[in-house]
């Protein structure tokens, strides 16, 4: 936390300067930020800036290879799949179906598991032991063969994905924000606004959830990486999001078969989830040691 | 102690009924498996050839009747019939449970091979280039999808270099089998059991008993072996366990990247494409009780190298 700022003059030149660039990089996940907010972009904006159609396709541009390569051209500079579809555009589209499926299942499962991590921390007794429990039966299902039957029993959709991934998410919460209400509940504070009258849901809301927030926020940022993967490989199984909407899995999953021709098609969205996962988990990671350095076990 | 595993052994029993009783309620809402023998009961079939097959697959009783038949069946080691082949589910299962357990066990040991002396070095040698690449490795680990990286090898040693086989176990034992599919199972949990053994080493180096051998003038290889590296082994040795059930999960994704005969690969294509609903259960249920003997078996070895969870 201290930074030499005696000298400030020479910290602009030379060598100096460098050291001072590198250090604001490692204290500040710069990268991780530009990559991240370049993700959000797309997932905004690809739409409207994609050059193709992400499933329009073209049985005269089958697998054209990427721009810098022999027979590959600028109208599609990540090539094209299988089916002539141009994966540039695919890979905007995909980082949009990628964010919105992490958003929403944390978001639900950030609600849920800390409402739940509250109430059996808060209760404690039977209450307590009842949530602690459902979480443990959680914790032993196989996500991705229940996911498997899932899709057996309810056909393949997005809204299908989104549930199985907020189910996975919510556990996650209830122990850390358990713990952490444990700790805050035995606190003066808490007890005197008890004494004063408070009521329950009143100490919960305004005495106890501020005091947990900050957990919470944290898990959710080391979560959504995961969350990101989670749907990727259900996707590329085929239970996914189905075809033929661009999720990155997918497009993975169908450059399998071409890797001796045409390599191109899985290896792009491979790189777009790798990129948007490592700087999420940068993000976590950086998060964590600013706001809430005892999660350092996660 | 004895209340101790007691309880964890009471815990287990009921996330087990929890988590089949959790199945079985959703497998309630699947369609009735009669049609997808028969679709929209053609083949002219007769209503009493109808009602045959619904006592043949004991869908005539009432819901909880059947979840204590199909429960009891898998305690005594029967999972049921399955709909679309002619075996058991059991035989289907026995049948392929060797190649998964074999691929596990591959990922398990690539993951302990890399993950704990990494971790230790990483952490002796603390801000070195070493403890830099480890954290790379861990940090790709950790955020580059498993079935991208088993495609990325098969690109690489398969396609281009043509160093290695890119597909499928042999009948017979071959090791170059068994490198991609392993190091793509295992790279995630070599990631995280090195983010465990160097953090907990990290915490064990800084406290006070090591302190104390470093200022007797113990020297450095003995303060590291002797006073930081056992102690920091209890967090790591007890989550390889789990380890080994969660890869078995996992296998899932690299059967189907490398055509790998186990049960994932059953489960993902043959059972998904022919909607074979007992055989999922039947592996879901497998499962379920692999996760739950790790978890006690993990805390059984927590007892017994930790003597501060036995009298707590």
């Amino acid at each position: 936390m201290t930074q030499d700022i005696s000298q400030p003059d020479q910290a602009t030149t030379g060598p100096r300067r460098f050291k001072l660039t590198w250090r604001q990089l490692r204290r500040y996940p710069i990268f991780p930020i530009l990559i991240l907010s370049l993700m959000v972009f797309l997932g905004i904006f690809g739409p409207t800036l994609a050059p193709h159609d992400p499933e329009r396709a073209n049985i005269r541009e089958l697998r054209v290879p990427p721009a810098w390569l022999e027979g590959g051209s600028f109208d599609h500079v990540l090539g094209t799949d299988e089916v002539g579809r141009d994966v540039f555009s695919r890979v905007m589209y995909g980082a949009r179906i990628s964010l919105m499926v992490a958003g929403v299942s944390v978001t639900v499962g950030f609600v849920a598991g800390t409402a739940l991590g509250l109430v059996a921390g808060y209760y404690g007794g039977y209450v307590d032991e009842v949530i602690m429990r459902i979480v443990d039966v959680w914790n032993a299902l196989p996500f991705l063969m229940v996911a498997l039957v899932a899709v057996i029993i309810f056909q393949p959709s997005v809204q299908l994905v989104l549930a199985l991934l907020a189910l996975i998410a919510w556990a996650g919460f209830v122990r850390v924000v358990r713990a952490q209400v444990l700790t805050l509940r035995g606190l003066e504070y808490v007890q005197h606004a008890r004494v004063s009258g408070a009521r329950t849901r009143r100490i919960i809301w305004r005495h106890i959830f501020p005091g947990v927030i900050n957990t919470a926020i944290v898990v959710a940022t080391l979560n959504v990486g995961g969350l990101i993967l989670a749907e990727a490989a259900l996707s590329f199984l085929g239970a996914g999001i189905p075809r033929p909407t661009p999720a990155w899995g997918l497009m993975v999953a169908d450059g399998k078969d071409w890797l001796t021709s045409a390599w191109w098609i899985s290896v792009f969205p491979g790189i777009a989830i790798f990129l948007t996962v490592m700087s999420l988990n940068f993000m976590g990671d950086w998060m964590r040691d600013r706001f809430d350095p005892r999660l350092r076990q996660l | 102690m004895r209340t101790f595993l007691l309880r964890r052994l009471l815990f287990a029993v009921i996330s087990f009924f929890g988590a089949t009783l959790l199945m079985f309620g959703l497998s309630l809402a699947a369609h009735d498996p009669r049609e997808l023998l028969i679709p929209d009961q053609g083949y002219g079939i007769t209503e009493d050839q109808w009602l045959a097959l619904e006592r043949a697959y004991g869908l005539d009783a009432s819901p909880p009747v059947r979840y204590f038949k199909w429960i009891g069946g898998v305690l005594r080691g029967d999972f049921g019939k399955s709909i679309s082949k002619p075996e058991t589910v059991t035989e289907l299962l026995m049948g392929k449970i060797g190649a998964t357990m074999q691929i596990a066990l591959g990922g398990w040991l690539f993951a302990m091979a890399v993950g704990l002396p990494v971790g230790v070095l990483a952490a002796v040698k603390r801000g070195k280039l070493i403890d830099i690449a480890a954290r790379g490795f861990a940090l790709g680990g950790l955020a580059i999808p498993n079935f991208w990286v088993g495609i990325m090898l098969i690109l690489l040693f398969a396609v281009q270099l043509q160093w290695l086989p890119s597909g499928t176990r042999p009948a017979d034992f071959s090791f170059k089998h068994f490198i991609m599919p392993s190091i793509t199972l295992g790279w995630p949990a070599a990631a995280g059991l090195m983010r465990l053994t160097r953090s907990s080493m990290l915490e064990i180096m800084d406290s006070e008993h090591v302190v104390l051998a470093r200022a007797k003038g113990v020297t450095n290889n003995w303060v590291i072996w002797k006073h930081a590296f056992r102690n920091s082994l209890v967090v790591p040795l007890t989550s390889i366990v789990f380890l080994l059930a969660g890869l078995m999960n996992g296998a899932i994704i690299v059967e189907s990247v490398f055509g790998w005969p186990g049960i994932g690969l059953m489960a993902s294509s043959q059972a998904v494409l022919s909607n074979d609903l007992p055989i999922m259960m039947g592996a879901v249920t497998m499962f379920v009780i692999f996760y739950l003997t790790a978890a006690l078996l993990a805390d059984l070895l927590y007892a017994v190298i930790d003597p501060r969870i036995r009298y707590s």
